[in-house]
């Protein structure tokens, strides 16, 4: 390196040197010193020792004094010489890299003088730089040619244009000048010792714009219409990029063509422009190249709306397709990741230009799969990016999953992924229904879109669950939960379909799934239920199959399932809720089933005393509401529940639960029977008994006395009946108990005082009470005997 | 202009001087001290018209006993030095044997003289032609001036010109084809040709055209070869592949050439080569020459000779 700079300084210096002496001639007209210093100085670029990059700055160097230089040779009065002796003039220099560099300065002094045709020097300059075999020298020449001859084009409205001289010519001598720049370029890597492959590569690089400027030069050229674009510019520059078989030379020509001509001429050229790239190298990474063309047409498709017809009338999908199965089949070193790309910048354009052609993007998707077909999965995760980013593309186009779900190849491509990217799929599937609140109404659609996210549904073979954890799992289990709310059809045989189809997938999710999938299920079953009741007054014919006690089956299938796993809680509370939805229906017998099932569940799989708990309250809560009982089935069941109810393990529990099961006889409603005063005092007074042991078990154990809390619920319940007129309540009892409760927290070692504010519940049920003696009216009349 | 300091000892000045002399093209000549003077130019079959000139130093008279001119084509072999073979030789007697007591001028007329070769001036020959007057006297001696000028002869375009066309090579290592337009150029003419790679496996480092001169003295067992390059232009820099083909044109103006002279009188010949060298990475020179013929074309070269 500190070589290279010490050259480099030489260089500089040689130039520096011989330039004093040029401007010195310059400055005095002489003609034959100016040629002689200039040709010294411009010996300076025929080193062999600098990288392009120190090459360059010495040619930069000398490209300043030959801006000099040929300033001089324009006017022919200083040194008195016609531009076409001194045309050969230059000639006669021995060395041929200065020699060249003066033609070509002189050349361009002679095309401005138009004392030839353009098109004749220029060709003479081009040929002649073919004298310039060293890849580096030989670029930068020609570089210099292309620079000096870049304003002298005879392009259209250009003054060199006219008579012999065509836009034609430009282009055959810009597109010479660029074959033989690229095939410097390409030799540039073969002259090296091998092992610097690398550092060639990286110098190679450096050249690059040198060789794409030509193509650039090209499309600036006013006259290349789509015509001589079509018939000459493209087949000479592909003819180029396909036999120069070198792989960083087609990536970059083949980028430089799609950036550098319009859009307009792609699309109208496309199949000879794609034709070309499974012609080229199978190490070219021509996924990026296609993507970026897919994405300027897509681009520019999208800038005016007029030009779709254009795209039709010239099948730009098709062709893409074919060129890019082409490129796929041609590539067979492609990595899985690379033909994704490219499948994904395909229907990204298709959903572009094409949104309404849903065949399109299956056709894409197709393709895909076939890809995919055979490949182990293994493979193939190694793209999952791609392949997620390939199916969310739909999603995100269409803001409706439901067109997705007619793509038939789109399950079959997710059939392809690993289980975890599978279940990403999935998510995106729901988050995309859920963000756009779809609503996916009929059977079929919920199958195809359970079959694409049955990844969340049940254990996939060779997946293993342990890895997932377990807050990812409930994220995901809750969005399937989720998804079943946006099922929805008016018509309730549609809808039972749906739910059937559901249940379906659903059951064999496996324990951990199913308690998180059921009660969505079952909860949409019971909407449709409560539907499907509501309008029977219309809905005759007994033959439909959306009846409610159709959907009931189902529902106790469905809970069955969740009672054969541990989650018995949870298939109560469904039990309970079925119930009370038939009872709404006024199906008896089914309700009393479901209320058979509900205490078969507490009797043999609720051990757990809390649960136990929980459950009998579920149950009172719940019997208390069923008015479609008649009143044996109504008996059985209350006393079963009461029965249950005293037999909770803790006393308190116990009595709680029994002063609960005091409203399964007393349901306050206008017109219902069901007023047994005496029950209910029955139990209030069991629950009084209750307590009391309670107090005096925790009296004998601890040697203290308990809260009064139970006493003072039990009064309130008192209170509660009273005020509802059950006759059985009689104000002394209520006094009684107040009394009672007073002992009770004046007995208490704790508090030797008792004042209302140690225990505000007691404070607050009295305060009640005050408030309604001294309402007044009816109410004040029957609290008037109780004193306080 | 050792002839002048001769005349210095005599008592009388001799020069000889053209006819046309004003008119007269004239061409460089160098002369041995190295120097280059210029001298009229003729053509074979010209006629050439002169007066000798001689003007005794005043005050005195010179007695000869006659005055003659000769004209005299002379070659000189360098390695026989001062000793002139006259292959061209044709007196005028001028004056009887007598007395000059002033300048008397004598006029003299060769008509149209052969005069095949032309001028030339080599590393080991020189062709040259010359007046020499001579004026003959008993004591102290003869005096002798010379007078030198310049002969060339133009020929007309060839009627045939063939290109010269050549594949060569060494076995799988190397073959190209040349072609170079013509195989007949003339003075200021230029050279257009082509070089096409047909097997490259040398690096090559350049390629360069010479032209080389052959002078041939002597004959037989005394021949004497001289060869010097007269030209060396690089026609390409780098190491082309196959199927390169590489442009070539050269201008020959720049260059001090003479026509080809296959053979000068039975003395010597002068004969051009393109020599084409190709050199590799490791300095190896690959070359093949081929001769060519260089003339003199009449007007243009007539044109460009009237300095």
């Amino acid at each position: 390196m500190e070589d290279e700079d010490k050259w480099l300084a030489e260089g500089i210096a040689g130039i520096q040197h011989n330039a004093v002496y040029l401007h010195r001639a310059l400055d005095s007209d002489n003609l034959r010193d100016a040629l002689k210093y200039a040709a010294q100085l411009l010996s300076e670029l025929r080193t062999s020792r600098l990288s392009p990059h120190k090459y360059y700055e010495l040619y930069m160097r000398a490209f300043d004094e030959l801006r000099r230089l040929e300033m001089f040779f324009k006017e022919e009065d200083r040194h008195g010489c016609s531009v076409v002796d001194l045309y050969e003039l230059v000639q006669h220099a021995g060395n041929v890299l200065p020699r060249l560099y003066l033609l070509c300065t002189v050349g361009s002094v002679y095309i401005k003088s138009k004392e030839a045709l353009a098109k004749d020097v220029l060709k003479d300059l081009v040929e002649m730089c073919r004298a310039v075999q060293h890849p580096v020298r030989g670029l930068f020449l020609r570089s210099y040619l292309a620079q000096v001859s870049r304003d002298k084009l005879p392009d259209i409205g250009s003054e060199y244009e006219g008579e012999g001289d065509t836009v034609m010519d430009a282009v055959e001598f810009v597109l010479q000048n660029f074959t033989e720049m690229n095939k410097l370029w390409v030799r540039m890597q073969h002259q090296g010792p091998f092992i610097e492959k690398q550092k060639l590569e990286k110098e190679r690089n450096e050249l690059r714009d040198l060789v794409g400027k030509n193509l650039h030069v090209i499309s600036q050229i006013e006259g290349v219409d789509l015509d001589i674009y079509r018939d000459t510019v493209l087949p000479k520059v592909l003819e180029q990029i396909v036999n120069c078989k070198d792989e960083l030379a087609q990536y970059y020509l083949m980028d430089c063509m799609i950036q550098v001509f319009p859009d307009e001429y792609h699309l109208q050229t496309l199949e000879t422009l794609l034709g070309a790239c499974p012609q080229l190298l199978p190490t070219v990474d021509l996924k990026t190249v296609l993507s970026q063309l897919m994405e300027r047409l897509s681009n520019y498709a999208s800038s005016n709306p007029e030009l779709l017809p254009e795209f039709l009338q010239v099948e730009a999908f098709s062709k893409l397709s074919n060129a890019i199965g082409k490129v796929i089949e041609a590539q067979f070193d492609m990595p899985i990741v690379g033909t994704f790309t490219l499948y994904v910048s395909l229907l990204t354009f298709t959903l572009r230009v094409h949104p309404d052609r849903l065949d399109y993007v299956d056709q894409v998707l197709g393709s895909c799969v076939k890809k995919l077909s055979g490949k182990p999965k293994a493979e193939v995760s190694k793209a999952t990016k791609q392949v997620v980013a390939l199916l969310s593309a739909p999603l995100d186009k269409y803001d409706d999953i439901v067109r997705a779900l007619t793509l038939s190849n789109y399950p079959r491509v997710m059939d392809h992924l690993d289980s975890g990217p599978n279940k990403v799929m999935a998510m995106v599937i729901i988050k995309s229904i859920m963000k756009n609140k779809t609503c996916v109404s009929t059977s079929d659609k919920v199958e195809v879109l359970f079959e694409l996210i049955k990844g969340l549904l049940k254990d996939l073979d060779g997946a293993s669950t342990e890895e997932l954890d377990d807050e990812d799992f409930n994220e995901e289990q809750n969005s399937v939960a989720c998804l079943m709310h946006m099922l929805y059809n008016d018509d309730p045989e549609e809808m039972l379909k749906i739910i059937c189809t559901v249940w379906k997938h659903v059951v064999v999710g496996g324990p951990r799934r199913l308690p998180f999938t059921v009660p969505p299920l079952v909860f949409s079953a019971l909407k449709l239920v409560r539907r499907v009741h509501r309008q029977d007054g219309d809905v005759a014919g007994e033959e439909s199959p959306a009846t409610p006690r159709k959907i009931f089956q189902l529902l106790s299938q469905i809970i069955d399932a969740l009672s054969a796993l541990p989650a018995p809680e949870l298939a109560l509370r469904l039990y309970l809720q079925c119930a009370e939805a038939a009872n709404d229906c006024e199906l008896e017998p089914v309700a009393y089933d479901l209320f058979t099932q509900a205490f078969v569940l507490y009797e043999e799989e609720i051990a757990d005393s809390k649960a136990q708990v929980v459950a009998i309250h579920l149950i009172i809560g719940t019997l208390q509401r069923m008015h479609a009982f008649g009143v044996e089935n109504r008996d059985t069941l209350t006393h079963k529940a009461t029965g249950y109810s005293a037999k909770l393990l803790k006393k308190p529990d116990q009595c709680r639960a029994v002063y609960a099961c005091s409203h399964l006889f007393w349901v306050d409603d206008q017109d219902s029977s069901n007023k047994d005063g005496e029950r209910v005092l029955l139990c209030l007074k069991r629950s009084l008994r209750i307590a009391n042991a309670a107090q005096q078990m925790l009296n004998d154990t601890r040697g203290v006395s308990g809260p009064v809390t139970l006493f003072i619920e039990i009064l309130n319940k008192y209170i509660y009946f009273f005020e509802k007129g059950n006759p059985q309540i009689s104000p002394s009892a209520i006094q009684d108990l107040i009394e009672l409760i007073k002992t009770e927290l004046q007995s208490d070692g704790i508090t030797p005082s008792w004042s209302p504010a140690s225990d505000p519940f007691f404070a607050s049920t009295l305060r009640y009470v005050q408030f309604q003696k001294q309402k007044g009216g009816a109410m004040g009349e029957k609290y008037s005997p109780i004193k306080l | 202009m050792n002839f002048i300091i001769e005349a210095f000892k005599p008592a009388c000045h001799v020069s000889v001087t053209f006819a046309d002399a004003k008119h007269r093209k004239q061409a460089a000549l160098k002369k041995e001290n190295g120097k280059t003077e210029m001298i009229p130019l003729f053509r074979s079959q010209d006629n050439i018209i002169g007066t000798v000139s001689v003007e005794p130093v005043p005050g005195k008279k010179v007695e000869h006993k006659g005055i003659k001119v000769e004209l005299l084509g002379q070659i000189e072999m360098y390695s026989d030095r001062g000793n002139f073979y006259d292959f061209t030789s044709l007196v005028r007697e001028l004056d009887i044997p007598g007395e000059i007591y002033e300048k008397k001028d004598f006029p003299f007329e060769f008509s149209s003289v052969e005069m095949p070769y032309e001028t030339y001036s080599g590393i080991n020959v020189r062709l040259r032609y010359v007046l020499k007057v001579t004026i003959t006297r008993g004591y102290p001696g003869s005096i002798v001036q010379f007078q030198d000028f310049v002969v060339r002869n133009y020929s007309p375009s060839p009627s045939i010109n063939n290109s010269i066309k050549m594949e060569v090579g060494i076995e799988d290592c190397l073959h190209i084809e040349f072609e170079y337009n013509k195989s007949k150029y003339h003075l200021k003419d230029v050279i257009i040709g082509k070089i096409y790679f047909l097997l490259v496996r040398i690096k090559m480092k350049n390629m360069d055209l010479e032209i080389r001169r052959r002078e041939s003295t002597g004959s037989g067992t005394s021949t004497h070869v001289e060869t010097e390059t007269l030209a060396k232009y690089e026609l390409m820099d780098g190491a082309p592949v196959r199927g390169e083909s590489i442009p070539i044109r050269l201008f020959l103006s720049p260059y001090e050439l003479t026509p080809t002279y296959r053979n000068t009188n039975n003395k010597f010949s002068v004969k051009y080569y393109l020599n084409l060298v190709l050199v590799d990475e490791e300095d190896r020179r690959y070359f093949k020459q081929q001769e060519i013929t260089i003339y003199r074309l009449a007007e243009s070269s007539e044109q460009a000779e009237a300095l």
